[in-house]
C-alpha cells in the first residue's frame, strides 16, 4: 500500500469519505450543537483542532507506546486537548461555552477523533497524521454547517443569530419550523445528506448483506 | 526489540511520562486561564442584571458593563430567614447557589413547600439595588429560581421603588425547549413585563403567565403575561417560582420589610 499523499487525507474525508456520512460516526455531538450555527462552528473548529493535534501527538510517540495500554494513552492525550480547548473557550468566548455546554467535553468520546488516533495516527508520520486530522475534521465541520444553515435559517428564520426570514413571533411573516430546531430533526437531516451524497457518488452506497427471500410459503406467514 | 517495548516496566514508564506531559498541560491551562474566566463568569452576571434592571444596552463592551454596574448597582446580603439586610458574609463573594448545597446554609423543602421545585432553599442571598439601600432603593433586583419542564430556569425579577410594579424580568442560565420554552429569551415576552403589577391592591401575589393573550381590557391585565404557545409547563415553571420567591417563603418578608422601613 503506497502512503497517501497530503492533499488525499486532506480533501478525500470531505466528500469521498466523509466521517459522518460514510463512517456514520460523530452522531451525538452533529443532532446537540447545530441548532444554531454559531454554535455548529465553534464546535466544528474544536472539534477538527483536537483530531488534528491528537493525531499528531499519538503519532509523533506511536513507535514508543505499548500496544498493552495504547488505547488508553491515546485518550489520555485526546482528553488533555479536549480540556485544553474547554478552558481556552469559557475564558474567551464565555455565552458560546455556555450554550455548548457539555458537548465540548464530549468531544472525548467522539468516535472521529479516536478512529483517527487508532486507525490513522498509529501507523503514519506526524505531519499526515496532523493533515488527516485536519480533513476529518473538515468533513465533520461540512456536515455540522450544513446542519446549522439549515435548522437555524428554517427552524429560526436567522443566521448566525441575524434575522433572514423574519419570524411571526417578532412582526414578520415568517412561520418557523419548530421542529428544526429539536434533535431529532438533525436526524432527518442527515439521512437526507447522506442520501443525497450517495445519488451524487454512487460507490458510497453500501452493499446488500443479503437478499430477502420472495415470500412464496405460506408457512412462513404463522 | 518488540519484546522491549512491551515490557511492563517499558508499559509503565511510558504510562508515567505519558500522564505527567499531560498533567502539566491541563494544570497549566487552568491555572493560567482562570482569572479571565472568573472575569467572564463574572461580567455575564453583570451584563443580566443590567439588562434586566433597564440600565444595559445590547452591544455594550465588557468595560462599560463593569462601569454602569459598579457605578449605580449596590449588592446586598439578605437574610431569607428575618427578611432583613445582614452583613454576615460579604455579598462579593458569597456564592447563593452554593449556599443552598450546603446543608448548613440552607434548609430542605418538604414537597408542600417546594412549589418551585429548588429542593432546598439558602438562608441568606444577595440581591442588586439601583439607589440607596437605606433610603430610597430606585430599583430591587431578586434572583429567583424554578424547574420549568427540564431545567432550573435561573433569572432576576427587577421591581421599580413602589416594590410592585416590575420593572424588568428574565432568566440567565436556561436549557428549555428552544423555539418554544426557550422563547422565555424572546425579546418581545420579556417586553410585557415592564409596567406589571407583582401583587394587587391587598397586597396579595398575583402576577401570573396566563394561557393565550392577556386581554387588556380586563381589570387583571395588569397582573397577567401573555402565554408561550407550546409551552405550558415553562409557563406553569414561571408562575411557580415567582409564587415561591414572592412569597412567605422566599422574599416575601424582605419586601414587607423594606414597605415598612424597617430593614
Amino acid at each position: 500500500m503506497s502512503q497517501p499523499t497530503i492533499k488525499q487525507v486532506l480533501l478525500e474525508p470531505i466528500f469521498q469519505n466523509n466521517p459522518i456520512g460514510l463512517q456514520i460516526l460523530g452522531i451525538c455531538s452533529a443532532l446537540a450543537v447545530t441548532s444554531n450555527l454559531k454554535t455548529a462552528l465553534v464546535m466544528s473548529i474544536a472539534v477538527t483542532l483536537v483530531i488534528a493535534f491528537s493525531s499528531m501527538f499519538i503519532s509523533m510517540i506511536r513507535s514508543q507506546i505499548p500496544g498493552s495500554i495504547r488505547m488508553i494513552v491515546q485518550v489520555v492525550i485526546i482528553a488533555s486537548l479536549v480540556i485544553v480547548v474547554d478552558q481556552t473557550l469559557k475564558a474567551f468566548a464565555y455565552a458560546l461555552s455556555k450554550q455548548l455546554s457539555v458537548f465540548v467535553g464530549l468531544i472525548i468520546t467522539n468516535c472521529i477523533v479516536m478512529g483517527r488516533a487508532e486507525g490513522f495516527a498509529m501507523q503514519n508520520p506526524p505531519v499526515l497524521s496532523f493533515f488527516d486530522g485536519i480533513g476529518n475534521g473538515l468533513g465533520y465541520s461540512a456536515m455540522l454547517i450544513g446542519l446549522g444553515v439549515v435548522r437555524e435559517l428554517f427552524g429560526a428564520g436567522s443566521l448566525m443569530g441575524y434575522t433572514i426570514l423574519p419570524s411571526i413571533n417578532n412582526g414578520g411573516w415568517y412561520l418557523p419550523n419548530g421542529l428544526l430546531l429539536l434533535p431529532p430533526s438533525a436526524f432527518f437531516l442527515i439521512g437526507l445528506f447522506i442520501w443525497a451524497l450517495r445519488s451524487w457518488k454512487t460507490e458510497q452506497v453500501e452493499k446488500e448483506d443479503f437478499r430477502m427471500a420472495p415470500q412464496v410459503s405460506n408457512k412462513e406467514a404463522y | 526489540m518488540s519484546n522491549q517495548k512491551e515490557s511492563t516496566a517499558r508499559t509503565l514508564l511510558v504510562a508515567l511520562l505519558v500522564c505527567l506531559v499531560c498533567s502539566v498541560l491541563v494544570a497549566g491551562a487552568a491555572v493560567a486561564l482562570r482569572p479571565v474566566q472568573q472575569e467572564n463568569s463574572q461580567l455575564d452576571m453583570q451584563r443580566n442584571i443590567l439588562a434586566i434592571a433597564g440600565l444595559g444596552e445590547p452591544g455594550m463592551s465588557g468595560a462599560q458593563v463593569k462601569a454602569v454596574f459598579e457605578e449605580r448597582i449596590v449588592a446586598r446580603l439578605v437574610d431569607l430567614q428575618t427578611g432583613r439586610f445582614s452583613d454576615a458574609y460579604d455579598p462579593a463573594g458569597f456564592d447563593p447557589l452554593q449556599a443552598a448545597r450546603d446543608p448548613a446554609l440552607s434548609k430542605g423543602l418538604t414537597s408542600g413547600e417546594d412549589i418551585a421545585s429548588i429542593k432546598r432553599r439558602e438562608n441568606f442571598t444577595v440581591v442588586y439595588i439601583v439607589g440607596d439601600p437605606e433610603g430610597h432603593i430606585e430599583t430591587l433586583i431578586l434572583p429567583v429560581r424554578g424547574y420549568g419542564l427540564w431545567s432550573t430556569l435561573h433569572g432576576f425579577m427587577a421591581l421599580r421603588d413602589d416594590l410592585v410594579t416590575v420593572q424588568g424580568f428574565g432568566f440567565y442560565q436556561h436549557a428549555e425547549t428552544p423555539g418554544l420554552g426557550g422563547e422565555v429569551d424572546n425579546p418581545r415576552w420579556r417586553g410585557q413585563w415592564p409596567g406589571k403589577q407583582v401583587f394587587d391592591e391587598q397586597g396579595d401575589l398575583a402576577i401570573r403567565v396566563i394561557k393565550g393573550t392577556v386581554d387588556s381590557g380586563s381589570a387583571s391585565a395588569q397582573h397577567q403575561v401573555d402565554g408561550l404557545a407550546g409551552a405550558t409547563l415553562t409557563a406553569n415553571g414561571v408562575n411557580n417560582l415567582l409564587q415561591y420567591w414572592l412569597g412567605e417563603d422566599g422574599f416575601g418578608p424582605f419586601i414587607d420589610n423594606l414597605r415598612a422601613g424597617e430593614v
